[in-house]
């Protein structure tokens, strides 16, 4: 497609719609990322739009390391949303494993899971346990500039 | 100009198309402002819907396999013609802009149809259970708020008036025929039966949009957005545009058929009628933000029960004089 005009990344930026991914995180991560939507962060603000379906999304928001049971439903996912797409590692479990390091029953941090089916997948990292709303709003502005 | 191009020009640029389109996508705007209002947030800016829509058109559209390719794509585009079709009829007859043909208002119901109807067959061509399943709820409703509205709309046409001692009714089925008697006579909704069923339509007109309490059948929780599910990039566009296209029409065939449409060319005139316009949606938007979801069964139950029966003694009540 035709990724690359001003225009349409313009449009991209002004208006990225998320879809959240936990793979088997605490579960304290994917709370951070709704309470951007509360109206103390209110990420409408800037176009910010959380949506149930991969077809509709922009940028996904991984959160946790990949367990097995996880890998591939991952994998589908991100090969479901339509290009341009980006994702977002939010906190040290999706950049690093964090404490599930060489756990026996994780296949690896989202990243490497993501680039075995997408060489060139594009993504951000938001590190901290859980991050702050307002780091993960940074996170997404600093995706949205690379773009 | 030839009556051809003049229409032409009704259908694609003022009040079609383009007209239609703008002016839903800044309703849309007005919608999401004021529901974070509600909500104590600060809310999108007023480019936020054209920005949307403008990344939607760009994005890669994706087939999926075991969908059927030519109505997955095409029946964005049907939806879309009978939208602002729809949206022409009813402008011309609000505003005066030229005679409407008799019997537009039938036509307006049946093409008010069409882009529910694509929703409903595309999410059944996506060939997703997910879809299936929203395009089946989306179906059910459509059955369910169709009947009240078309008895609601018909009260208005049922109106009789004493003029000079003797008893009048509207009897027409033309929109631009219904403005003129109201002109004549006054609202129908402020009298007895217009109200009851200006309140019907309104909720019928709500469900129509697809909002919420009747958003079961996009569900985005549960059924992650139900007959759309598998819809990206343009085509998913194309319906965001239809749903402001009708949100730029809905409202306005309520002040044509309830509220005397556009009463006078001049500037107070203009403004009440922008007013009234304006009044409907936030009625809308408050319903949307003050309620649950509510079941199907729930809605069928409500559309079939309640708002059919006061449908029906509206329109007796019309038939009496009332
Ligand atoms: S980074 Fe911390 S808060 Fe987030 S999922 Fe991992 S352990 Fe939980």
């Amino acid at each position: 497609m035709t990724s690359s005009t001003p225009l349409l990344v313009r449009a991209l930026k002004k208006s990225p719609w998320v879809f959240h991914v936990g793979t088997s995180g605490c579960n304290n991560c994917d709370i951070e990322i709704a309470d951007c939507l509360t109206p103390r962060f209110d990420v409408e603000r800037f176009g910010i739009k959380l949506v149930g379906s991969p077809r509709h999304a922009d940028v996904m928001l991984i959160t946790g390391p990949v367990s097995q049971a996880c890998r591939e439903p991952l994998q589908q996912a991100w090969l479901e949303m339509p290009r341009p797409r980006a994702a977002v590692m939010i906190g040290a479990c999706a950049c690093s494993m964090g404490a599930y390091k060489d756990a026996y029953s994780v296949a690896g941090p989202p990243d490497k899971v993501l680039l075995e089916v997408d060489p060139d997948a594009k993504y951000i990292y938001v590190p901290g346990c859980p991050p702050k709303p307002e780091t993960i709003v940074m996170g997404v502005v600093k995706l949205l500039g690379a773009l | 100009m030839a009556p051809i191009a003049e229409w032409l020009f009704f259908f694609l640029i003022f009040p079609g198309l383009v007209f239609s389109v703008l002016l839903g996508l800044v309703l849309v705007w007005v919608d999401r402002k004021v529901t974070a209002l509600v909500q104590w947030r600060v809310g999108p800016p007023l480019s936020q819907p054209f920005w949307d829509v403008l990344k939607l058109l760009g994005k890669e559209v994706i087939v999926p396999a075991q969908a059927w390719a030519g109505g997955f794509l095409g029946l964005p585009f049907v939806g879309l013609a009978a939208g602002a079709l729809a949206a022409t009829f009813v402008w011309i007859a609000a505003t005066g802009l030229a005679a409407s043909p008799g019997g537009d208002l039938l036509v307006v119901v049946y093409l008010l149809v069409i882009p529910t109807l694509a929703v409903i067959l595309g999410g059944a061509a996506s060939g997703n259970p997910l879809g299936a399943v929203g395009s089946s709820r989306d179906m059910k409703l459509m059955l369910a708020y169709e009947l009240p509205f078309v008895i609601a709309l018909l009260v208005a046409v049922f109106q009789k008036h004493e003029i000079d001692g003797e008893s009048v009714r509207a009897g027409t089925l033309s929109l631009s025929g219904l403005v003129d008697f109201q002109r004549d006579v006054g609202s129908v909704l402020l009298r007895p039966s217009g109200a009851i069923a200006f309140l019907v339509a309104l909720l019928c007109a709500h469900a129509k949009l697809g909002f919420v309490p009747f958003d079961l059948a996009e569900a985005e929780c549960e059924i992650g957005e139900g007959a759309l599910l598998e819809y990206s990039g343009s085509v998913l566009g194309l319906f965001k545009i239809t749903q402001a296209v009708l949100l730029a029409t809905l409202p306005v065939l309520l002040v044509t058929v309830f509220w005397g449409g556009l009463a006078a060319f001049t500037v107070l005139g203009v403004l009440a009628f922008v007013g009234k316009i304006v009044l409907i949606l936030v009625l809308f938007v408050l319903i949307k933000n003050t309620n649950p979801r509510v079941r199907i069964d729930q809605a069928m139950k409500f559309f079939w029960g309640p708002m059919t029966v006061l449908a029906l003694i509206a329109l007796l009540l019309a038939h009496l004089g009332f």
